[in-house]
């Protein structure tokens, strides 16, 4: 985390997001958009129906070479990373000893003997010290300082590359290309963090700016702030590190179990295997669920969730008001037997129990390509 | 007609006799965006002066609205508890939040006037 004594970083756009009217704001040690001039409704709205351009340079880029990379890196994280396909990306997270998650990431192969990893701007620094204090003697680890990152996102992502970089098309959700993009070499990921079809473009930083000017410049395509960011990714139900998952939270009481592939899940050899392994095998007794708020209330971070009887279950992790969803969205823990789909709860909210059920998971489906 | 008059937390009261109308700023409502739910408070409930009165909340964040003057609740205003977007449309007009009689007048002059606030305002840049 980051001292607050310590000035600010500026991510490569700074200046362009001064000139579109940003509005800046402290996040991760970075100066960073929470919105633009169109305001966080417009730009959620916006990237839902067309596209939406989003700066997320402050996330960590991490390069691993290295004949075993795939092995050693597995020895950190419960993700099949051997099986993963050249060309292909996983989201993965790391574990402690206690099977709590560090961090969550995004782990794409570009060479048996070549990986590269997304994680998060908040715990980058920590995860590669730990990656370096754990196998930095067997693989060669470069935290990549020289590339920008942003994000386009929306229905119309597709036809606005299509103008810029046809060979992006082919692609499809959850594979990376080296490409480039109106003559810009790149390197892209179609994935993202808003529920829609899109790709992430890592850029050398002395590019980004024409990149992201070329980008705002086709059809369609708005800048987009981290304030829409999180209402889109909460609608798709996915997590944000350090709000919904953290160092207390396995992957099964996260309920993001799905990341473990049967190879690992017998075979362990990361950390805190035996915990999480035991969790398979037996459940956890609290697991994160869609909450859906029955009233207009939005049950924000940390709000109580009861029983009908008032008895304390546990609390939302994110939640807000989901613009596309057009009602309060959020996301909580609960104790297992409560987390059914329609099992009745309450939120308290400013000392009123309020309505509310828990929902399935996204509360606005997920429009990836997959070809 | 009264003039407003204005609160630190961006709060306006305007008064006429001993009715007073309470809303948030124009510039509150700019700071917040998207107004997405408010709750007003219940006719005949009593609250003192920088009592918390209302909510209004936006997509990313919730925010207190407290009461400007000591006094009554008269009624909530049904309108933006419907249309929460009134609030960004008409802030210092017909998104009023709630109206209240006063029990002390004298606390109005603790208030600051709109020149008062608009300099006040020049000191949060």
């Amino acid at each position: 985390m980051s001292d607050p004594d310590t000035p600010l970083l500026t991510v490569p756009l700074d200046s362009l997001h001064r000139e579109l009217g940003a509005k800046m704001v402290p996040f991760a040690g970075y100066s960073m958009p929470v919105q633009y001039p169109a305001g966080v409704m417009t730009e959620h709205l916006h990237t839902r129906a067309e596209a939406g351009l989003f700066d997320v340079s402050h996330m960590g880029q991490v390069e691993i070479k290295g004949a075993e990379c795939a092995q050693w890196l597995e020895s950190l994280v419960p993700g099949d990373i051997q099986g993963l396909g050249i060309g292909k990306t996983r989201y993965t997270v790391f574990t402690n000893d206690q099977g709590g998650i560090l961090d969550d990431l995004m782990v794409s192969k570009l060479a048996e003997d070549h990986l590269f990893l997304v994680t998060n701007a908040a715990c980058k620094n920590e995860d590669f010290a730990h990656m370096k204090a754990a196998i930095g003697a067997k693989v060669a680890l470069r935290m990549i300082e020289d590339r920008a990152l942003l994000a386009l996102q929306g229905p119309k992502a597709a036809a606005a590359m299509a103008m810029v970089c046809p060979d992006a098309l082919s692609m499809t959700f959850m594979t990376i290309r080296e490409t480039s993009i109106a003559g810009i070499a790149c390197l892209a990921t179609r994935s993202g963090y808003t529920g829609e079809d899109g790709w992430e473009i890592s850029v050398p930083t002395a590019r980004a700016e024409d990149l992201a000017r070329t980008l705002l410049a086709l059809p369609g395509v708005m800048p987009i702030g981290l304030g829409a960011r999180d209402s889109l990714r909460l609608e798709a139900g996915l997590c944000l590190y350090g709000s919904d998952i953290d160092t207390t939270i396995t992957p099964v009481e996260g309920n993001i179990a799905w990341i473990m592939n049967k190879r690992r899940r017998a075979e362990g050899g990361f950390p805190g295997a035996a915990i999480i392994q035991k969790q398979l095998a037996e459940g956890s007794a609290r697991l994160r669920v869609g909450i859906q708020p029955l009233g207009r209330a939005p049950a924000r971070a940390h709000t109580e969730i009861t029983d009908e009887a008032g008895n304390r279950l546990g609390e939302i992790c994110s939640g807000g008001f989901g613009p596309s969803a057009d009602r309060p969205v959020a996301m909580g823990y609960v104790p297992k037997a409560f987390s059914a789909v329609g099992t009745k709860i309450k939120l308290v909210v400013r000392g009123k129990a309020l309505d509310a059920e828990v929902a399935a998971l996204p509360f606005v489906p997920h429009r990836y390509f997959k070809g | 007609m009264s003039d407003m008059r204005f609160t630190k937390d961006h709060e306006w009261i305007k008064v006429e006799g001993d009715t007073g109308t309470v809303g948030i700023s124009d510039y509150a409502q700019h700071a917040l965006g998207d107004v997405v739910f408010v709750e007003v408070p219940e006719p005949g409930r009593k609250l003192a002066k920088g009592d918390e009165a209302a909510v209004v909340e936006s997509v990313k964040a919730a925010s207190e609205v407290y009461s400007p003057v000591s006094g009554t609740v008269i009624k909530g205003n049904a309108a933006i508890v419907d249309q929460p977007g009134l609030v960004n449309e008409a802030a210092e007009g017909g998104a009023w939040f709630f109206t209240i009689k006063l029990s002390n007048a004298a606390e109005l002059s603790e208030l600051m006037d709109r020149a008062a606030y608009d300099a006040y305002l020049k000191t949060l840049e």
